[in-house]
């Protein structure tokens, strides 16, 4: 097979792999930047009254950096392995919709591009640059983000951002589910699907079914808005509560979808780096998908300062505590796999490593918020920033990155370097936590999250300064990452189809794989196909060459050009310009036009 | 383990080494609202203490014990073991009991109205600061509560614009100010003192700078403060300067907004009837004296980014602005 090469190669491309490789640049040039706004939040607080940046910015580069973070960089780089990976695991040459594949990521980008579009277009709306950006905070709270409160253009581009964003993760959602469902090689049975798979799929109707709610709540927040509805005005009798119920009964699906994909990548790691099957197979799958459904029932523990009353209090405490159950015994079988097993260290071990052991942190002090009374001394303090960052950060970061180091060779064909792979696991590992641990103190002693500025009369400067150290340590250890990357492009061991002794089924085909992945579909016989255990031998790789031709299907125009319409409609809005709103539908509809009447043979 | 040092190191520093007396601490409760939260909290701590000690053991023991070395036989491939993995999900449901049934408790003791001869106040969080109205006592007043040691003190809170959160760390735990909405808290000070607290709900440009205080006073102490409060404002003596400044405010934009008894109806500022008592300005952020109050009359926005209290259009003069200082801090 001949790769195709060029810019229209890229633009046009269906190919799982392509577009995998898409995601991740996209995703981590946005965690770049989510990663700056984050620098410039510690050096304004490194000290107290600092002048690093003016309070109107500030409010900008919190928001956005938290928005950045879960819609631009962690969402789109699970997204990436989705994308690479499940099929490979699967045993499948593609997705089920390769060009809804493609038009996902295309919505994507444009919805991070309007996002950040809104940095340096402050000049069009009469306001300087690093004006008009979102200041609302990730979690947007009407109504505050009424026009009343809010009049300029800076949560327009925010809400309308998230409503492109949306659409990108509901295609994908129903696309990998239908793939994870129906493409599976004969003998893929559910429950020999790679936990990576299950936790994708777990994943994906958690998306499927989260962001329909936040769309309802941008929607009503549009309306009033724009067209003067009072979805969340309480003079109209109507109350800004309802944008908080909204917005967590989304909101806290929405962790599980960022934490999912990382234990599915941390339970494919261990057990290929200690030798062992993964303990207790069912049960991790099981407590996957007990942590999607009951994800379902702890929203309002985000609200417990709101005064829901204590019987409601105490019954979102008990889901809340709930929860912990399955999360401890996947640790506990994450531990298990470990024990007994020959650990041998690489870089992606470190990684699915140092995640149980930062994610137990971000787990116990979450039990400490379930506990509404506490809580109420907790919330919206920097004790919660140190929560999310522990389980955002030392756990979905932490399993990411041990992703990137597992996969990688399987997705550029070159092995990153090991001795730079453990230079960056422990600078971020003891970055990480000189940031993020004395965060846990400086919210005790009694200071607020998304504060510009403080007093040096609160006692918690010096923590202060701790933090902002550890923060940009955390920036070196990921300059290591960049130019690990860097030099593996050029001088990077080239890596077999199989570098690691690994059990599952992309491990059995080459580094980067062919156009078509397999050349001949294989049959599974169990779970852990390529390894030779007490009840069978390892599978036989497909060979090197298809015994028989192999039909790929082409590329195709249609999903970039549909994709273009919906950042053209958003800019209506934007600009109070009606008939850019129909320009953009008339893209979108021409483009899905010609895309269902495309031929489908190329 | 770095991790442990650093633990270690970073308790070291909250302890001693960064200044103190931590006016802010959730971990030096002053109520007993602010102690049973703080009671639970510590009973929760050492739960998870426990479990985190556990869990990293097991995980740097095995790390340590099963590193893959040549020659060693290949693993035993165990697939899971079902007693184990029972045992180990009844454990944490077994803790979580020890922590949710202190927290039910805990709900509802906290949750409790307060007693009939509780002091009640209505908070009401504007953009960037804080009203406070003694209803029993006709008494109105802004960004420094005071209450008697000893007594229950009952607040309803709400909010005049957007959502704000009312929280004084040492005093208890915080409640939402929502439009439309009438939130409770009630707690009980144990010791006399000044409380800093300050907003913990993102509600615009300056919700950095939206702080307030409270003083808890001996029941008499009380009583001479809301005497006070109660009188009408203080009339300056002819010929003073004060008397020049309070001619400045009655002709000054300044009557649109603020209330001083008798002078001035508006009710978008704070009540400046007894202004000269205070402490601070510009909701707990700056020393209530002369220079900072003529810097504040000059210019707010330049001190509070987004007060809603804007430079006034012409310009006060230099002498203008001196006049309404002294007059502001004779109103005691």
């Amino acid at each position: 097979m001949s790769e195709a090469r060029g810019l229209k190669s890229w633009l046009t491309t269906t190919d799982h792999k392509r577009i995998g490789l898409l995601y991740f640049w996209t995703a981590f040039i946005f965690f770049l930047i989510g990663g700056v706004e984050a620098l410039l939040i510690r050096a304004q607080l490194a000290q107290p009254n600092g002048h690093v940046v003016s309070a109107e910015t500030y409010n900008q580069l919190f928001t956005m950096h938290g928005t950045t973070m879960v819609f631009l960089a962690l969402m789109p780089l699970s997204a990436s392995f989705f994308n690479y990976i499940v099929p490979l695991q699967i045993g499948a040459r593609d997705v089920a919709f390769p060009r809804l594949n493609a038009f996902s990521y295309w919505v994507f980008l444009s919805g991070g591009l309007l996002l950040n579009a809104s940095w340096v277009t402050g000049p069009l709306f009469h306001a300087g640059m690093l004006n008009v950006a979102p200041d609302g905070g990730w979690f947007g709270y009407a109504n505050l983000t009424e026009r009343q409160f809010s009049p300029g253009p800076n949560i327009d581009f925010w809400l309308l951002g998230l409503q492109v964003l949306g659409i990108s993760s509901l295609a994908a959602g129903f696309n990998f589910i239908v793939t994870i469902l129906n493409l599976r090689a004969p003998g893929m049975k559910m429950m020999r699907l790679p936990v990576f798979t299950w936790m994708t799929l777990v994943t994906q109707f958690l998306v499927i079914t989260a962001f329909p709610v936040i769309t309802v709540g941008l929607v009503f927040l549009m309306f009033d808005r724009f067209f003067g509805t009072h979805f969340y005005v309480h003079e109209a009798g109507a109350t800004p509560l309802l944008w908080q119920h909204l917005f967590w009964l989304f909101g806290h699906p929405e962790v599980y979808i960022l934490i999912l994909p990382a234990m599915g990548i941390v339970s494919d790691v261990l057990p290929t780096f200690s030798r062992k099957p993964l303990f207790g197979y069912p049960v991790v799958v099981y407590s996957g998908i007990l942590i999607g459904f009951m994800g379902w029932g702890v929203w309002s523990h985000h609200m417990f300062s709101v005064g829901l009353g204590p019987i409601a209090d105490s019954v979102f405490a008990a889901t809340t505590m709930l929860i912990a159950v399955p999360t401890g015994v996947k640790i506990f079988n994450w531990i298990a796999t470990l024990w007994g097993g020959a650990i041998r260290g690489t870089t992606a071990l470190h990684f699915a490593v140092g995640f149980i052991a930062m994610f137990v942190i971000g787990g116990l002090s979450g039990v400490t918020h379930a506990s509404p009374p506490a809580d109420l001394q907790q919330t919206d303090t920097y004790y919660v920033v140190a929560h999310i960052h522990y389980v955002l950060f030392g756990g979905t970061i932490f399993g990411l990155f041990a992703g990137i180091y597992y996969w990688w060779p399987k997705m550029t064909g070159r092995l990153l370097s090991e001795r730079l792979g453990k230079w960056h696991f422990w600078l971020q590992f003891v970055g990480m936590n000189l940031a993020f641990f004395p965060m846990h103190f400086i919210g005790l002693l009694g200071m607020p999250r998304r504060i510009y500025t403080y007093g040096p009369d609160l006692g918690v400067s010096t923590l202060n300064l701790v933090s902002t150290v550890g923060a940009f340590l955390i920036a070196v250890s990921i300059l290591v990452l960049v130019y690990n990357f860097v030099r593996t492009r050029r001088r990077g061991q080239r890596a077999p189809n199989d570098p690691w002794g690994g059990a599952t089924l992309e491990w059995s085909i080459p580094s980067p794989p062919p156009v078509y992945n397999f050349s001949v579909i294989p049959t599974v016989a169990n779970r852990l196909p390529r390894w030779r255990t007490e009840h069978h031998g390892p599978m036989t790789d497909p060979p090197a060459v298809p015994p028989a031709p192999i039909h790929v299907p082409g590329g195709s125009w249609w999903p970039v050009v549909a994709a273009l319409g919906l950042p053209v409609m958003a800019l209506a809005p934007l600009t109070h310009t009606l008939w850019v709103a129909f320009l953009g539908a008339a893209v979108l509809l021409f483009g899905i036009y010609r895309w269902a009447f495309e031929p489908f043979e190329v | 383990m770095p991790r442990i040092r650093l633990w270690l190191l970073t308790a070291a520093l909250a302890i001693s080494g960064c200044g103190g007396p931590f006016p802010q601490s959730t971990l030096h409760p002053r109520s007993d609202f602010a102690r049973a939260t703080d009671v639970l909290f510590t009973n929760i701590f050492w739960w998870a203490a426990a479990v985190f000690v556990v869990v990293e053991l097991l995980l740097v023991v095995a790390l340590v014990r099963f590193r893959h070395r040549e020659g060693r036989p290949a693993p035993r491939p165990t697939h899971g073991h079902t007693l184990m993995e029972i045992a180990w999900t009844l454990a944490p449901a077994a803790i979580l009991v020890f922590v949710a049934v202190p927290t039910v408790r805990t709900i509802f003791a906290t949750a409790g109205e307060a007693p009939a001869d509780a002091v009640k106040v209505d908070v009401i969080g504007h953009q960037w600061w804080w009203e406070f109205r003694y209803q029993e006592l006709g008494l109105v007043t802004a960004n420094e509560l005071h209450v008697p040691l000893g007594r229950a003190v009952q607040l309803s809170i709400t909010s005049a614009d957007v959502i704000h959160s009312f929280w004084i760390p040492r005093l208890g735990g915080k409640r939402d100010a929502i439009p439309g909405h009438v939130t409770r808290i009630a707690f009980r000070p144990d010791q006399l003192g000044d409380y800093t607290g300050q907003c913990a709900e993102f509600c615009g440009v300056s919700h950095a700078n939206m702080r307030l205080r409270v003083v808890v006073d001996s029941d008499s102490g009380f009583g001479r403060w809301a005497t006070v409060q109660l009188a009408g404002p203080a009339a300056p003596a002819p010929g003073t300067l004060a008397e020049r400044g309070k001619a400045v405010y009655a002709r000054s934009a300044c009557i649109g907004c603020h209330t001083i008894q008798g002078v001035s109806p508006g009710v978008i500022g704070p009540n400046l009837t007894h202004v000269g008592t205070r402490t601070t300005i510009a909701s707990g952020l700056f020393p209530n004296d002369s220079a900072y109050l003529a810097r504040w009359i000059a210019d707010a926005p330049s001190l509070k980014p987004g007060s809603l209290m804007t430079r006034m259009q012409p310009p006060l003069t230099d002498a203008d602005i001196a006049a309404l200082v002294a007059y502001l801090e004779s109103l005691k």
